[in-house]
Formats: structure tokens, sequence, C-alpha cells
């Protein structure tokens, strides 16, 4: 009778989540060049949302809270959250543990897309969504790219699966690479360089508006379908067997994991691992089902990038550290030890 | 009749692989399809779940092209009990077998008592009661079956497809699985290597050869020395089990 899982643990679990999340919040704001009380960094945003009169801080705090740290917060969030999800994602799509959209590729396909938009001005006439429209359609193309080349015979294997990624990612790279590099404004490509690494540096309240948007629908849209990733986990043919249409979930699949990867590299830059350490870690503490994977990874996707960019931006001050160096210093190990201790079960 | 097939082609690679396959189902009977290694077994099944297009030909389910109706209608309908494959995540029995819930439920839909107790019952049935919590994935190759068989049960289809049930199973395990699908109360096709199994479970048998039915009927009609000697090319003597007097064959190379 061991995990009967019934819905009211799965509400406290999330609601202690949301606390933590919120504590987060208030102590990766309060910490900085100027240190601000936690108790300021609450009311604050409290008055700012309009629930209280306005106190005693000084409006110089204010502005740090709420025009400069808490965008950058919320963007933590939101691209920690959705990077998660989507590594859940496509790993029950590709039934392959190991798969992360950055080492699969993705993200250096929505990079490419994203680099064309700013470095040659494609898309112009989506306007201030070019670059997120870019990245998305970038990250479709590899993603389908990838998914293509990783079938033989119609059957997909592992090790076919990060091949394929690893050489679509490196063609992406090069390409981002010479697009950047060939640029003639140095300004531009050295503003590149840095947002490739992946950055949360340059948050702003209006960019914060697509990726709530996208992460909110998308996970809503994973949710309905938690019942289907689990049979789609077990393998193509057991899933069509349980009712699933293959064909139309795996669309489906691949537009969302690729809107929300395009969208998050669209204001981030690639921050890689994510997708691969948060939900393998979710995993092993509450199981596979992912009517709980999902909704539990969403919350430490965005813990864990709240405290790593709280690191990147206050261990070496004044010099910030671009966040995706971090992530991919934490993930390159953990990837070895995944690889390993996988490599182990199966034998 | 629960299940027909009216002349199932279906290729690959421009080999044919299934070739004018009619056949039918009654209800309530336990079919066998035999036949050597690559005379189209799986195929066919594949076929008849659903998974293969054929090329030509129909294949009728409850009075219904499976074609024309969705993979979760089939799956109301039909269960399988497919030969295993890997599994990369480590989902528990009670999960594995709860998804047999999944084609009758909704994007919305929560798991009841009623799931509960289909997936409790299921459990009970093939005798894993106390494996619930247990990772699939460390189960021996029987108790795997016997919990896929319980999400097939957990399915509520009135027909259940199974290829291979007892591959790579020792024979005490081969005897407890066919036993427990002999008894189950619903329509079972199943795909077997083992023609002595064959002969002492199923109802009626089709032998495959090249993808074509080579003969059907009773295991008395299809498993003779001629029909065995054309199809496998070797030697078999029909006799009695000297245990359960049912058909027993012994097999020698053809050129005995």
């Amino acid at each position: 009778m061991i995990q009967r899982q019934s819905v009211r643990p799965l509400g406290l679990t999330l609601l202690i989540l949301t606390i933590v999340v919120i504590l987060s919040v208030i102590f990766a704001i309060s910490i900085g060049p100027v240190q601000i009380p936690p108790f300021d960094v609450w009311q604050i945003a409290l008055y700012r949302m309009g629930f209280i009169e306005q106190g005693a801080w000084s409006l110089a705090h204010e502005n740090i809270v709420w025009l400069i740290r808490m965008p950058r917060t919320l963007m933590a969030i939101f691209v920690g959250a959705g990077l998660a999800v989507v590594g859940v994602t496509m790993q029950a799509l590709v039934r392959n543990t190991l798969a992360d959209p950055y080492l699969l590729g993705i993200s250096s396909g929505a990079s490419v897309g994203a680099v064309l938009a700013i470095g040659v001005g494609l898309f112009r006439f989506a306007g201030v969504y070019a670059v997120s429209l870019g990245a998305f359609l970038g990250a479709i193309v590899a993603f389908i790219l990838v998914f293509t080349l990783a079938q033989q015979n119609g059957r997909v294997t592992p090790q076919r699966f990060i091949l394929a990624g690893l050489a679509i990612s490196y063609l992406f790279s090069g390409l981002t690479s010479f697009i950047t590099l060939t640029s003639d404004d140095r300004e531009l490509a050295e503003q590149l360089l840095a947002w490739l690494l992946g950055s949360l540096a340059r948050a702003d309240w209006i960019d914060l508006t697509l990726p709530a948007l996208v992460l909110a629908i998308g996970t809503l849209f994973l949710l309905l379908q938690a019942r289907s990733l689990n049979s789609l986990a077990m393998g193509d043919e057991t899933a069509a067997t349980l009712g699933v249409d293959l064909d139309k979930l795996r669309r489906q699949l691949f537009i969302v994991a690729s809107l929300v990867t395009g969208v998050m590299v669209a204001v981030s830059g690639a921050i890689g691992f994510i997708g691969l350490m948060i939900p393998h870690i979710v995993r092993l503490i509450i199981g596979v089902d992912h009517r709980w994977v999902l909704p539990v990874s969403l919350f430490i996707g965005a813990i864990f990038l709240i405290w790593v960019d709280l690191f990147a931006r206050t261990a070496f001050a004044p010099e910030e550290l671009p966040v995706g160096v971090i992530t991919a210093l934490l993930g390159g190990p953990f990837f070895l030890w995944l690889m390993y201790t996988t490599g182990q079960e199966g034998n | 009749m629960i299940l027909e097939t009216k002349g199932v082609d279906w290729s690959a690679n421009g080999k044919k692989i299934v070739q004018d396959i009619s056949l039918h189902i009654n209800e309530g009977e336990f079919v066998g399809l035999i036949g050597p290694n690559g005379s189209g077994k799986s195929s066919l099944l594949r076929a008849i779940y659903r998974i293969l297009r054929p090329n030509a030909g129909h294949i009728i389910l409850n009075g219904q092209e499976v074609w024309q109706q969705s993979a979760r209608e089939v799956a109301q309908q039909t269960a399988v009990v497919a030969q295993e494959t890997h599994i990369e995540f480590s989902f528990t029995v009670h999960q594995i077998v709860a998804m047999g819930r999944n084609p009758h439920k909704g994007m919305f839909d929560r798991d009841t008592a009623e799931d509960l107790t289909l997936i409790e019952a299921a459990l009970e049935r093939v005798g894993m009661t106390n494996f619930h919590g247990r990772d699939f994935r460390t189960l021996s190759g029987g108790e795997k079956q016997r919990v896929l068989i319980a999400r097939a049960l957990t399915q509520q289809t009135p027909f259940i497809i199974l290829d291979e049930p007892t591959n790579h199973l020792d024979i005490r395990y081969q005897l407890e699985i066919l036993e427990l699908i002999k008894t189950l109360e619903v329509t079972k096709l199943a795909a077997l290597h083992d023609l002595n199994l064959a002969a002492t479970y199923c109802d009626r048998l089709y032998l495959l050869r090249d993808g074509q039915i080579l003969a059907h009927g009773s295991p008395q009609q299809v498993l003779t020395s001629s029909l065995i000697k054309e199809a496998y090319g070797v030697y078999a003597e029909v006799g009695r089990h000297p245990i359960t007097g049912q058909l027993h064959l012994a097999f020698a190379p053809s050129s005995e």
C-alpha cells in the first residue's frame, strides 16, 4: 500500500513550496551591493501591489527592490520553472532521462533564431516579440531535426538521441558564433556573447509578460496531459495501446517544449542543465508519476534558479558571473554522475 | 464475433510480412497464433491492435473497422500485453497497473475509489497484492508479465491480446502465466512460441508461415506431423501427454 498518492499531500507539498519560493524571493532581493532588510522588501512589494500604505523606507530602496531586483528574481522563477518543466516533457517524449533542452541542442537552435532576430533583424514584423519568435522557431527546427536524426527504422535509441543532440548543438552553436562574430556592430556582438552565456541581469518588468504567459499556458497544457505523459514514458507502442494519439501528442509536445524553451532563451540566453538536474532530483524524491513530477519540478526549478542567480550576482561582487556558467559547473558533474549510475542500472 | 480480419496485407521495405490474412475470433475463445520466427505473428498482432496500418484488408473489432476508430476507442475494447521493452523510468507496480485506467479517463478526471478497487482487484487476480510500491524494473520476468496482465485487466476490456507472454520465462512461470491467462473471463488472442503450450491451453490455433495462414482449427487439426513439417521443417510425432493426457508433440530434425 505504499505510494498511494492522493491529492491532499500534493496540495500540501505545493503550499510548502510556494512559501519557500516567497521566502527565497524576499531573501534574494534583500541581498546585494545595497543590503535591504527583508521586512522592508516584503513591505515594499505589498505597497507596490496596492495592499498597504507607503512606509518609512527610502525611495532609493523602493526602486532597487521594485525596479531592479524584483523583475530579475521573477525572471529567475519563470526561466527556472520553464526549463525544468521542459526537461520533464522532453524526457518523457524521448524516453531518456538524460534529455535536456540544452544538451539536445534545442537551446542552441533557439539561440540561432534569437541572434538572427537581434543581429540580422529578421522577424521584425513581430515587433518586441521578434527575438522570442525567432528563438521559438529556432527551437522547433532544432527539436525536429534531432528527433528525425535520432530515428533509425522508426525506432529511437537513447544513444542516437544524445549523439544527434550533440551534433545539432554544435552545428547551431557554430552558426550562432558565426552570425555574432561576422556582425559589423562590435558592441552588439559583445552583448550577444554575454547573453549567450546565460544571464538574467537585463530583466525588466516589460520582459516578464511573455515568459509568464507562456509558462502558465504551457504548464497547464502539460498538467492536463500528465496521464498521457505517463503512458508515453512506457514506450510508444504501449502508449498507443493505452489510448494515446501518438502523432497528435508528439506534435503538441514539440510545440509546447519549443515555445517554452524559445521564450526562456530569448530572455535569458542559454542556461543549461536545469532541465536535466531538477526533474531527476524530483523523481528521486517523489517518484515518476508526471502528475506529481510536473508541478513539483516547476517549483524546484524556480527555487533553484533564484538561488543560483543570487550566487551569480553576489559571490564575486562587484563582478557578476553569467548564471549559465554556474549551472554548467553544477550540471556537468551531475550529468557524469547520472551517466555512471544509469549505466549500472542497465547491467 | 469479437474480431474479424479480411485479406490483411502488410509489407515493410517492399517485403510482404503479412499476406491476405483472414481470421475470426469468437467471444470467450482463447485463440493461439503459432508459426516459426519471422512468420508474421507479431506484425499481424500489431496490425490488429492498431499500431501497423495494413496496406490492404480490413480489421473489424466489435463490428467496426479499427482504423476508423481512435486509439482511445480501440484501447477501451482491447488490452495488449506486448513483449517487454526496456523502461527508462522507475514506475511502481501500482502506477503501471493504474495506467490501465487511462483510456477511460478525460483530461480533468482524477483517480477515483472505483479505480483503486479495480487496481486492487487486478493485482489480487494475478497474485501480486504485496507489490504495490515495488519498482517495476526490479521484478522478475514472470512477475513483470503478471503486472502487465493486471494492467490489461484494469483496462476492463472484453478482449486481450498477448504477444508471446511466456517468452524468456522458465518453465514454471510459463505454466503459471498460461494457467492465469486461460482463466481470465475475456476473449484472448496470443502469439505463442511453444507448440505444446499452445496445444494445452488454446481453443483454436492459426498456424502462420511466411505471413500466410497455413492452417487453422482445433489443436488436433492444426498440430499434425505433416503441417508441422511444412511450417517448421522438422519432424513431429503426435502423441499424448503422459500426465495430462492432452495432445503432445515430440520433435526431431527432419533428416532423422
